[in-house]
């Protein structure tokens, strides 16, 4: 095929898709991004196509990227109508077929009408589970690449950096560092061969956004980074994604074929002087290779650990040349910033906290999924709201943000709008966006032991006080959960967690404290009644077992 | 690419220096006499800024930096030797011990350790922390030499002398966090490395008796890493 070039040829794939689907309008569009393929959706799909055949129904049956609201899965949304079916099973595949033209059964029916969907505002999940991630045509038909082609043919990279500035999109990976600003730094550091990454490294527990993106709508990743390469004058680019990923892997490298087909990718792209080809790199399951200085290392073939930054790797990057390094939402922003202007962009969102977030949120909430909605959003609504709140006969305790580096929030900051610097200022992060709700079943020393278990499990080892200080920090926790610790050991703890935090090589060493940290400072009587009365509020920990048994 | 080095004037600890601008912080106070504490460090190997014990502080910053990679800066205010320095090193150095078996009295490089005299000079009279006490074995598979794992602290001097200076690369490292082993070649005995010179330069730059030479006895391990700097100033043509 022909490769594209302009705007007006962009419009005719898209009519043409347009087209096709005006022809036969009915579809079902099952969900087979891995929260319901876990529940076996592929199954159900070849279920409706073998019926749809059987019966000779005029209705299409497409796989699609996440719709959600992953609890009530698995998932299939009706076109053109809208309406959404929930808890779908293989056995209902004949009765949805044979109802296309009536109501649905009543107990499959999942309202759009409700909280969790009307509260969203989407921007990175615009395309989520609208359209097929296997296929460019329907990302195109959803405006996809129009914005890397306006860009490619009137816009200069210094214009792109600038309007990225402008739209006040901060890192999505958690630090929260102006995307704009990394661009031009990026941009003006002296060199001819630079390089663009894109961070799927994502390895929080419980955070599941960069996946659905990447499995739901790859193409706007890949349109995110065409447009950065262009705007930092790279040629190159790498997509570091964890093995733990196959499903996000296989619709990438099917997303990059497709674009090198069209020539999105490649040499010349839409004529310009302008080059540009992304490969894959996966991941070998270190947690800390989502530093970036270690995902560097993790490219070039040697042992995933960070080293000192200064430089920073928009000076001395991937082989010591100049390197962008964005992570996956960040780039998935930059196609509708550019198509819809950074005024309306920065129009979304709070003073410093531009635009909008994706949440994965889980846990103890009746609602688990994946959410986007703009940043000032209190948790409240986030939790209550979307969410739907806490199960029945349990009360909310707190909201674990950030992961591992992040901490947990109590009841009293639930009003509190979600941006970089509020969450900060109550002892937790924003993270990459993973948010584990907690009820009262929750002990908060047992989940601080948790995340240090974690840490320290993750811990590249380089540097001593993570090293070292993660391994004693664990075990002083697995004291106090067990019943064996003294008041000391709270001292020791503490003092533990004020040296990692600020004598730590990488980000992982310095946020290690942070889930003991904010536990301590809302929840310092739950470490008492550990200490000193060998209880656990909640159960859940062996010290109030062993209380039981000698009383 | 490299811009021509120019002079900068700081404060380091109250005193006045100049430095060139491809010096670290503690290049400078070396030169002038002021001590930092190291442990990974080593001159004549790469920097990996691993042990943190020569985290200094800055004027007008609340991160500590670690002397042996930041670069200097014209107008600088480098303290080195504070409360809470002092704090911070006593704790790396308290997590060290902790961390697997280091037994004083009967190791080969007792009197001449660099952790050892660290400790000394910080007072760590006591280790605060629980011991993790690891089983860890010893290599005693090469002729001459000897790899204790109880007494490594894993600071990497030997992996980068064996892979910048000899050009073997022999050492390596397994597993992560404080499951990190040295390890030779693919894990290994030591003795049967089909990379290994004997060259014997890991054992001298080891700061603690964790590689020794097997003849020596209890305390007779005295390590001389000082060829290192005559082998670069070769290499870069100076002497």
């Amino acid at each position: 095929m022909e490769k594209l070039m302009t705007l007006e040829e962009l419009e005719q794939i898209a009519n043409e898709r347009r087209a096709a689907k005006e022809k036969s309008p009915r579809a079902l569009n099952v969900c087979v991004a891995a929260g319901c393929l876990s529940l076996h959706s592929d199954a159900i799909k070849s279920a409706l196509e073998k019926e749809v055949q059987r019966t000779g129904a005029n209705c299409r049956v497409a796989g699609t990227g996440c719709l959600g609201l992953c609890s009530q899965g698995p998932l299939v949304s009706g076109e053109p109508d809208g309406c959404l079916l929930k808890n779908v099973a293989e056995s209902d595949a004949a009765e949805i077929v044979a109802r296309l033209d009536s109501a649905m059964p009543e107990r499959l029916l999942c309202s759009r009408e409700q909280p969790f969907f009307q509260r969203q505002t989407v921007i990175v999940l615009e395309n989520s589970g609208r359209i097929d991630p296997e296929k460019i045509d329907e990302y195109i038909a959803a405006d996809g690449y129009q914005a890397l082609v306006h860009a490619l043919t009137e816009m200069t990279p210094a214009q792109i950096v600038q309007e990225v500035s402008r739209s006040g999109l901060r890192g999505r990976g958690g630090a929260g560092y102006p995307t704009g600003l990394k661009w031009g730094t990026v941009a003006k550091t002296i060199g001819t061969t630079k390089y663009v990454i894109c961070n799927a490294d994502e390895g929080d527990p419980g955070a599941f956004m960069d996946r659905s993106v990447l499995e739901s709508d790859p193409h706007r990743v890949l349109e995110g980074m065409i447009i950065a390469g262009y705007a930092v004058g790279a040629s190159q680019g790498y997509i570091y994604v964890r093995a733990e990923y196959p499903l996000a892997i296989k619709r990438l490298q099917t997303a990059i074929r497709e674009a090198r087909r069209l020539g999105f990718l490649g040499s010349q792209i839409c004529s310009a002087k302008f080059s540009f080809d992304v490969e894959i790199r996966i991941g070998g399951g270190a947690f800390v290779c989502g530093e970036e200085t270690a995902l560097i290392a993790s490219i070039e073939g040697r042992r995933g650990t960070p080293r000192p930054r200064p430089p920073f790797p928009s000076q001395s990057g991937l082989w010591e040349l100049p390197t962008l390094i964005n992570n996956v939402e960040s780039f998935a922003n930059v196609p509708t910033i550019l198509r819809r202007g950074s005024e309306w962009y920065a129009s979304l969102g709070t003073k410093k906290s531009k635009g909008t977030k994706v949440f994965a949120l889980c846990g103890k909430v009746r609602n688990v999924g994946l959410i986007e909605v703009p940043m000032g959003t209190p948790l409240r609504q986030i939790i209550f709201e979307i969410g739907g709140g806490v199960p029945e006969g349990h009360r909310f305790k707190a909201v674990q943000t950030g992961g591992p580096s992040g901490g947990c929030i109590p009841e009293q900051f639930l009003d509190l709008p979600v941006d970089y610097e509020s969450l900060k200022e109550v002892g937790s992060i924003m993270g990459s966006g993973g948010m584990i709700v907690m009820d009262d079943s929750a002990c908060m020393v047992n989940v601080a032991r948790y995340f240090m278990e974690f840490c320290m499990s993750e811990s590249c080892g380089k540097c001593i006080p993570c090293r070292a200080g993660t391994a004693q920090m664990f075990e002083l926790l697995t004291r106090m959960t067990s019943g064996t610790a003294t008041p000391h050991d709270l001292e020791l703890l503490e003092d533990l967690c004020d040296m990692v935090s600020n004598t730590s090589l990488c980000g992982l060493g310095q946020s290690a404290p942070n889930p003991v940290l904010s536990t301590l400072r809302y929840f310092r009587e739950e470490y008492t009644e550990h200490i000193v009365d060998k209880h656990c509020r909640a159960g859940v920990c062996e010290c109030s077992k062993l209380a039981e048994v000698s009383a | 690419m490299n811009p021509v080095p120019a002079v900068k004037t700081l404060v380091i600890d109250g005193t006045d220096v100049s430095a060139s601008s491809d010096q670290t912080i503690l290049d400078a106070a070396q030169e002038n006499g002021i001590s930092i504490p190291t442990l990974c460090h080593l001159d004549g190997l790469t920097e990996v800024g691993a042990c943190r014990m020569c985290l200094v502080e800055l004027k007008g910053s609340t991160k500590l930096q670690p002397a042996c990679v930041t670069l200097v800066e014209e107008g600088m205010e480098v303290t080195t030797q504070t409360p809470r320095l002092q704090k911070y090193r006593r704790m790396v150095l308290e997590l060290l011990f902790a961390e697997r078996n280091h037994v004083c009295s009967v190791c080969v490089a007792n009197n001449m350790c660099g952790l050892q005299d660290q400790a000394k000079s910080h007072g760590v009279t006591h280790v605060r922390f629980p011991y993790r006490s690891p089983a860890l074995p010893v290599d005693v598979s090469h002729e001459r030499f000897a790899l204790d794992h109880n007494r490594c602290i894993l600071c990497t001097r030997c992996v980068r002398v064996c892979n910048e200076i000899e050009g073997a690369h022999t050492w390596d490292l397994l597993g992560r966090g404080v499951n990190s082993l040295l390890i030779s070649d693919l894990h290994e005995p030591w003795g049967e490395s089909d990379t290994c010179t004997s060259c014997g330069k890991c054992v001298q730059v080891c700061p603690t008796g964790a590689l020794f030479d097997k003849s020596k006895v209890g305390g007779k391990e005295r390590k001389n890493p000082d060829f290192l700097s005559y082998l670069n100033d070769m290499r870069e043509g100076l002497r």
